[in-house]
């Protein structure tokens, strides 16, 4: 299958075209189900976290090493010339180029990796650019969800917490607006969707009800996408009562449909209850062992014209 | 008294950029603008003066500088239907009006602190767009979407 993706840059999940988002789900699936073709032989690849991460960094750093690639970089940016030097952030790239094949990164400030693709001739992909974008979670949750679900159309998606300044609801509200979703928002009101997006829906014609509580969209949807409603927002009273608001409990769950499952972007605080994790409806920690599967996917279609893996 | 007509009001330049029309209160704006772009440059302003198409206005002439449209389109988010004359030996020469940019290279600084453009040697960069009406300007680089009316 050759590949649209060969040398490109995936700074933003709008970057991507659903044909792209399905080629990358259907590598991801030939990956998890065994197929072990070294897609990033010889290649040396830049791991640049200017910001520490241990899930995006460790599960980037897998999918590299399974695929056969040379990992170059660093966990955090305290032991560079950037920090300790003052050097530029352009300047730091400029010197990567010359030496990977292609360039992961997180930065604590948005724009980083946009800024770093125009200074590089090698793909640079966004590991996390401050409150920005961070495409390959939402890679990584729509592989889990097309897993769990059999497919991306048609599925009724509720989104619970804190919604407003959650970069990973707005990406894969963004993504499965390419499919034919129904979205269910669950938040308080000072956490709800940015009305620009909900502008953005609208405009495209992709329907979505705001929902007052977990009970009423719990036999509706297909998938509950929780988020962590963080504490320094409120202040301490008021976080107590607007948390409890937004917990799932195993109770709740009864009244769900039998295929529903409960995904959750991690780390979780209190917002799903440890008795969640015993029923089938948690999917939670395979979503967090999807993000090797999308990422192996993903660098095998960027450093690769034609990716056919085996049995292809 | 009678004789002062409100064209007379600022003195006529030889060569030269007239902006005219300017909503009365953004002029002083404008001025700040354009010392950024040339500190040299010799201005005469007029605030607060009559006009026939709205109520009040300011005027900006500017000294042995011809604005490129590029420059006027530049301003234009702080004075949409602002004119602007290009003047030869005191006649107008050409005439247009401010039209606002689809992008913006290097005009105003992000608004988002955290955003890269503020901290590494680049220019700033956005896109103008209207939404319901309300002009908009996201930033290339942060994605942030800010109304006009923070950079005025």
């Amino acid at each position: 299958m050759s590949t649209a993706l060969y040398r490109k840059d995936i700074l933003s999940i709008s970057d991507l075209t659903r044909p792209d988002l399905e080629n990358i789900i259907n590598i991801a699936g030939k990956i998890k189900s065994g197929d072990k073709t070294q897609h990033l032989k010889d290649k040396v690849i830049a791991s640049c976290f200017f910001e520490a991460s241990t899930r995006t960094r460790l599960s980037f750093e897998t999918a590299m090493h399974r695929q056969g690639a040379s990992v170059i970089g660093f966990a955090d940016s305290g032991s560079t010339s950037l920090a300790k030097k003052g050097e530029t952030l352009s300047d730091s790239i400029r010197m990567l180029n010359g030496y990977a094949d292609a360039i992961v990164m997180r930065h604590p400030q948005e724009g980083a990796a946009r800024l770093a693709a125009e200074v590089a001739d090698v793909p640079v992909i966004n590991g996390g650019d401050g409150s920005n974008q961070h495409p390959t979670q939402t890679l990584l949750d729509l592989f889990t969800i097309h897993e769990c679900q059999g497919r991306l159309d048609g599925l009724r998606v509720a989104f619970v917490g804190d919604l407003k300044y959650g970069r990973t609801v707005h990406s894969l509200v963004q993504a499965l607006s390419l499919f034919d979703c129904h979205f269910d928002f669950i938040a308080p009101d000072t956490l709800f969707m940015p009305e620009y997006l909900l502008d953005e829906l609208d405009s495209r014609g992709i329907t979505w009800e705001r929902q007052e509580s977990l009970e009423a969209v719990m036999p509706l949807c297909d998938i509950l996408y929780m988020t962590r409603v963080q504490k320094e927002r409120f202040e301490a009273t008021e976080y107590v009562h607007i948390a409890a608001s937004f917990i799932l409990t195993a109770d709740l769950l009864k009244d769900a449909k039998s295929t529903m499952r409960v995904m959750h972007p991690l780390p979780r605080v209190n917002e799903i209850e440890i008795e969640v994790d015993k029923t089938p409806h948690a999917y939670y920690f395979e979503q967090a062992e999807n993000g090797v599967y999308a990422r192996q996917a993903l660098l095998a279609l960027v450093l690769n014209p034609e990716v056919k893996g085996e049995g292809a | 008294m009678s004789d002062l007509k409100p064209k007379l009001q600022v003195e006529a330049i030889e060569r030269g950029t007239v902006i005219d029309h300017i909503p009365a209160g953004q002029g002083l704006k404008i001025v700040n603008r354009l010392q950024l772009l040339n500190n040299q440059v010799r201005l005469t302003v007029g605030f607060n003066l009559g006009s026939n198409a709205s109520r009040l206005k300011d005027l900006i002439k500017v000294d042995d500088w011809l604005m490129t449209e590029q420059e006027a389109n530049e301003l234009a988010l702080l004075a949409p239907n602002a004119t602007v004359n290009i003047i030869e030996n005191y006649k107008v020469v050409s005439k247009f009006q401010m039209a606002t940019p689809t992008e913006l290279v290097g005009v105003f600084p992000c608004p988002n602190s955290n955003c890269i453009s503020r901290s590494e040697p680049i220019k700033s960069h956005f896109y103008v767009r209207e939404n319901k009406n309300r002009v908009q300007l996201k930033c290339h680089y942060c994605e942030k979407l800010f109304a006009k009316e923070l950079f005025n």
